[in-house]
């Protein structure tokens, strides 16, 4: 009688047996840490990796969140061991959901996290090996075409504290003109909440 | 997959009773359309009119006081369709009566019926509950005023099974000379009651909360309340719910109703006792939660608590794969980002809210069930935390 989950079976077994999972975040002696997401959303993630020679040589995490956060977590630890840092850096959401056999579309989110802490990670160890001009900015997208406002100039704004599309309006001036943007400027307002908001 | 499997999940559905299995097989052989005047016609209205009686006297009203319709989601919605209907050939309510005056932990087919009208350009006002969910009463007899059109108040809370103090509601909102609504579909079954001693004006009920099938809600409009149908067309329930009879959803209502009443105070006292040794037990084995719900006011049969440091979502399932059944109020599990709407409003904090599960037991369940959620949630909680970035040790 067991009826299909809404989640595929790769990410089922990730779920029921994580991999990776930090148990003792002082014994790892991390070269790189990484925490994202916002605990009132009801997700948090915190990467941490070991480097050597520029390869990622182990990765463990520890979420909180729900059984795909979990699952995504656990799947992007195994794949990015034994990566090139520039490779890892360059592991996307959809990567992640690929590799798990896919995610429900409103799931997509907490692999979301996934990437963006092990990207933390990696920027964290950019910093203390002295490698800062390694961090790289991801290329921006414009969002508002009438005001040219970015989807970097959003995460700002949010960073800066706006929550709501008004607050966004009056930070960056976007969606002032046509208005076609706003859509997809509150689709990234709420995005960015769930990364930076309290 | 587990071997044992222990629903406890009765708040949001429960299995047929046998006997209103029975019965519904039974009576799958009544066909006929009730409004037709020939034999299978009578017969099926006939079986109709018991069950109306059948409910109509559980809940100590007249049985011309009863209509049927789909849903309890259905009953809310004709209840509060009053604020908008109107005008001089509605036997409604006053078109200058227009606001409707709620609370901030009703099911979503109030909040949001609600909130729909607020759009419309009327005016709704959702009053606010303490920490335990209990409606402010001041608060909301300050709300009422010329243009109320409806006061609705769920009697029990779906999600933390807070009990309001109804009957004092129902006499402030009769002296303030509104209309008063109660939803009381998850009250049946679990809480004794009266209508004329409750003094509502309508009450809205539904069947697949009792054992019985889903699909069929009812109604109840005192004699002589303002009344508008909410879907005009034929002429059955005495033209206040046009559409054909769910006929065997009605049988089904009314057998479930009768066992109630043979069943009912002996089940809730037995379910009330698992709950308490649930209760008990998840508070000596599982450090940092958190109870929600108040402690005294609560129906026998539910258990809301949050585990902190362990989301909702990831508990259910995993309790899942351990063949226990129970629900979240979790955002994950709802698939927005909000938690649940209820658990916020008694002022928790979004982390509790996000790591809340809702035990609700019912007339399957036994001790033995009780000693297997006993046996299997603490390692689960305890897996979940050591993988948090929020548990540590009862810290943050």
């Amino acid at each position: 009688m067991s009826q299909d989950w809404v989640y595929s079976d790769i990410l089922k077994e990730h779920f029921m047996n994580p991999k990776n999972i930090l148990e003792d975040e002082a014994a790892f002696k991390a070269d790189g840490k990484g925490s994202v997401g916002n605990i009132k959303c009801g997700d948090q993630m915190m990467v941490v990796i070991k480097v050597e020679n520029d390869v990622i040589k182990d990765c463990k995490w520890k979420t909180y969140g729900c059984a795909s956060a979990i699952a995504s977590t656990s799947m992007l630890s195994e794949v990015v061991k034994g990566m090139k840092l520039d490779e890892a850096y360059k592991v996307s959401p959809k990567d992640i959901a690929v590799k798990l056999g896919g995610l429900p579309e409103n799931k997509v989110h907490c692999s979301v996290l996934g990437d963006k802490a092990l990207r933390a990670a990696i920027d964290d160890y950019f910093k203390r090996s002295s490698q800062e001009h390694r961090i790289q900015e991801e290329a921006a997208i414009i969002i508002c075409q009438c005001m040219n406002v970015t989807d970097k100039d959003i995460e700002a704004a949010v960073k800066d504290g706006a929550r709501s599309y008004e607050e966004l309006q009056y930070e960056t001036k976007l969606g002032t003109v046509c208005g076609q943007c706003k859509d997809k400027a509150e689709d990234l307002l709420h995005q960015y909440t769930h990364l930076y908001g309290e | 997959m587990a071997d044992r499997k222990v629903y406890m999940d009765y708040n949001a559905t429960t299995p047929l009773h046998p006997e209103v299995q029975k019965s519904l097989i039974d009576n799958f052989a009544y066909f006929g359309n009730p409004s037709s005047m020939h034999e299978p016609g009578r017969a099926a209205r006939h079986l109709i009119e018991e069950s109306r009686v059948e409910i109509a006297r559980f809940i100590g009203a007249s049985p011309e006081e009863i209509v049927f319709v789909g849903s309890g989601s259905e009953a809310n919605n004709t209840v509060l369709n009053l604020a908008k209907c109107g005008g001089p050939l509605c036997r409604g309510l006053s078109p200058n009566n227009r606001e409707i005056v709620t609370t901030s932990i009703e099911h979503p087919c109030v909040l949001d019926t609600s909130r729909c009208f607020q759009r419309q350009g009327s005016t709704a006002h959702f009053i606010k509950v303490d920490r335990y969910g209990k409606v402010d009463i001041q608060e909301l007899e300050d709300s009422i005023n010329d243009s109320t059109a409806i006061v609705s108040v769920m009697f029990a809370n779906n999600e933390i099974g807070t009990i309001q103090n109804l009957k004092e509601i129902a006499a402030m909102v009769r002296n303030k000379k509104a209309l008063f609504h109660t939803d009381a579909v998850q009250a049946l079954g679990k809480v004794p009651f009266n209508v004329k001693d409750l003094d509502v004006d309508y009450l809205s009920l539904s069947a697949h909360k009792i054992y019985g099938p889903k699909g069929i809600g009812a109604l109840y409009i005192r004699k002589g309340a303002p009344f508008c149908p909410f879907i005009h067309g034929g002429h059955q329930e005495t033209g206040r719910r046009a559409g054909t009879e769910n006929s065997f959803g009605i049988y089904g209502f009314g057998k479930a109703v009768e066992v109630l009443s043979r069943e009912m105070d002996e089940n809730n006292q037995r379910i009330r006792g698992l709950r308490d040794k649930l209760k008990a037990g998840i508070i000596e084995s599982i450090p940092d939660i958190h109870l929600n719900g108040h402690p005294e006011d609560v129906v026998p049969n539910t258990l809301n608590v949050s585990f902190m440091g362990a989301e909702g979502e990831a508990i259910l399932l995993y309790m899942d794969l351990a063949g226990i059944f129970v629900s979240t109020g979790s955002a994950c599990a709802s698939g927005s980002l909000d938690p649940s709407h209820v658990l916020l409003a008694t002022g928790l904090d979004a982390e509790y809210a996000h790591g809340s599960i809702r035990f609700s037991l019912g007339r399957e369940n036994t001790e033995e069930d009780v000693d297997y959620v006993l046996q299997q949630l603490p390692p689960i909680i305890e897996r979940i935390r050591k993988m948090s970035t929020v548990y540590q040790g009862g810290k943050k």
